[in-house]
């Protein structure tokens, strides 16, 4: 299992949740966040003072997925996200140790199925 | 005790019959309507999604501007000086003759007062129309188009009504303007609506309001000020400003009970969002009627008004038209179910103006009639001069930058900056 951890636009946040979505991908974690990603400071003008602003409004994904998700989720970001200006983000792919499910005390691959599939198994 | 020259002028000019009682209201008044613009702001502001809440405000204090200065130049002479059954004259241009006078059409006030209060509708009705094109229109295209409708459209409408145009004459009764206010600014914010076309995300993504509270504040703002934009427009502390006071509380009372009424009715649910569009929706329908009818019709009309803004606004959102924040329903409509309710209810021994039940059936004809003109004319002239600046400046950004949001990419500022990240550059 992996944890993927994407930063994405803010605006393109719904798309890239309706793309999850439409993937299967269940179970994730939203956050705002600020970052830099090197594209072209804002600049703004408030009275007299010019600032830049270096931070940029983004939004921080985090996916605890089973192996057999992990292309598909990658992919449904990335089709989603892009728009091929600087700025759109990043993916990251991180091996994780162990996985627990609070509610049954399921572990690791059996933690991060979604309750449909699992059920099967 | 040496006063200067043109002062002394003016004081020997003024006519003895200038009422101190009708000057103060005026002058009360006039702060009323102007502090309706930024309500409206608000109002409309607390509808919009956060990355835009700026533009949106801009677009109503902006008008303060623009407006207020184009109509000083030229929409009061447009609107008021004598001229022809369709436009005023260049008489009172670049407010030549308007002075502290008795004004021709309220003759207890000084004339420039008159212009002034005259003027804080012309911003208002202007800013109106920025409700349909929120989140997408470019700010300067918005400002050349708000400065040239409040001249081409605005003034002669005015004029029609309340500067001794045609709809006067055939005895159209608009108190405050139901008809010239209202009918005109829902009819002109479908075309920019149509004109503009629809937000990027409209249809697709769920477009929420970022602040409900505003919407309320701006709500309430705007009945504070309406009572000045109604019992103001009796031009004077009399009876009639009493009456139009006292129905400006009333009406919009019973269309808040309606649509709260309605609200739970269809959802058990009685929404915030819903009662701030109540509010507005009776005191748009009571605006025409405010000095004619009497304070129970003022509740009658109040309540029946609210049933078709209601059902078209849940109409309109399922609909391809991103009227954004429903001028159409809440203004147009609302408008003209006040003008029909105005030529139903009119009572003499309140207002002077005979109704159907003084035996002036024909009254609710007439009411329909100016409907109609202001409608047709608004929706042409504003169609031509959207279509017309549209060939010379593009009227959008693009997609891209819709998405980041117009208060950024437009005004250069942040309307919730946090500060975190930004280096000063030039302290």
């Amino acid at each position: 299992m992996k944890l993927i951890v994407a930063i994405i636009r803010p605006d393109k946040l719904s798309d890239v949740l309706e793309e999850l979505y439409r993937a299967k991908v269940r179970g994730l974690t939203v956050s705002p966040v600020q970052g830099h990603g090197g594209e072209l400071e804002k600049v703004e003008t408030y009275r007299g003072m010019t600032v830049k602003m270096e931070l940029q409004e983004k939004v921080r994904l985090e996916i605890g997925v089973s192996e057999a998700f992990v292309e598909r989720t990658v992919k449904a970001i990335l089709d989603a996200a892009q728009t091929g200006q600087v700025g759109d983000g990043k993916v990251f792919v991180l091996s994780v140790d162990n996985v627990h499910r609070i509610r049954t005390g399921e572990v690791d691959e059996q933690a991060v199925t979604p309750m449909s599939e699992g059920a099967a198994v | 005790m040496a006063l200067p020259v043109p002062m002394l002028l003016a004081v020997q000019e003024m006519p003895v019959e200038i009422s101190g009682a009708d000057t103060a209201w005026l002058l009360v008044s006039t702060a009323l309507v102007l502090l309706m613009t930024p309500a409206l702001g608000f109002f409309y502001g607390g509808l919009v999604r956060s990355k835009n809440i700026l533009n949106t405000l801009m677009m109503s204090f902006a008008s303060l501007g623009v407006v207020g200065v184009a109509w000083a130049l030229l929409g009061y002479s447009l609107a008021f000086a004598p001229g022809s059954a369709w436009i005023g004259g260049t008489d009172y241009a670049l407010l030549s003759g308007v002075g502290l006078s008795g004004a021709p059409a309220a003759s207890t006030v000084p004339h420039v007062l008159f212009m002034a209060f005259q003027g804080t509708f012309a911003i208002i009705t202007a800013a109106l129309i920025s409700g349909a094109v929120v989140e997408r229109m470019r700010f300067g295209p918005y400002l050349v188009f708000i400065g040239l409708w409040s001249l081409v459209v605005y003034a002669p409408i005015a004029h029609w009504v309340w500067g001794g145009g045609w709809l006067g004459s055939l005895g159209a009764l608009d108190f405050a303007g139901g008809t010239v206010v209202h009918v005109n600014a829902g009819i002109a914010a479908v075309v920019a609506a149509l004109v503009v076309g629809a937000r990027q995300d409209y249809g697709r993504r769920a477009l929420l309001p970022h602040n409900v509270t505003y919407a309320l504040l701006g709500a309430g703002l705007l009945w504070f000020g309406w009572f000045g934009f109604n019992g103001g427009s009796a031009l004077g502390a009399t009876e009639t400003a009493a009456l139009a006071f006292v129905n400006t509380m009333l009406a919009p009372a019973a269309t808040l009970v309606m649509w709260m009424i309605l609200d739970s009715l269809r959802d058990r649910k009685i929404t915030a969002v819903g009662a701030a569009t109540g509010i507005v929706v009776g005191l748009v329908a009571v605006t025409p009627a405010a000095g004619f009818i009497g304070p129970v019709a003022a509740i009658v009309l109040g309540a029946v008004a609210a049933l078709p803004s209601y059902f078209i606004i849940l109409y309109r959102s399922r609909t391809r038209l991103d009227d954004s924040l429903d001028v159409f329903a809440a203004h147009g409509v609302g408008g003209a179910a006040g003008a029909v309710l105005t030529g139903v209810l009119a009572a003499e021994v309140w207002g002077g103006a005979a109704g159907p039940m003084d035996g002036n059936t024909g009254l609710i004809l007439t009411q329909i009639i100016a409907i109609l003109g202001a409608a047709a004319y608004s929706a042409v002239a504003t169609l031509v001069l959207l279509k017309v600046l549209g060939v010379f400046m593009p009227l959008r950004r693009t997609v891209a930058e819709e998405g980041v949001g117009l208060d950024v990419v437009l005004h250069g500022e942040e309307g919730y900056a946090k500060g975190e990240g930004a280096v000063l550059v030039r302290p």
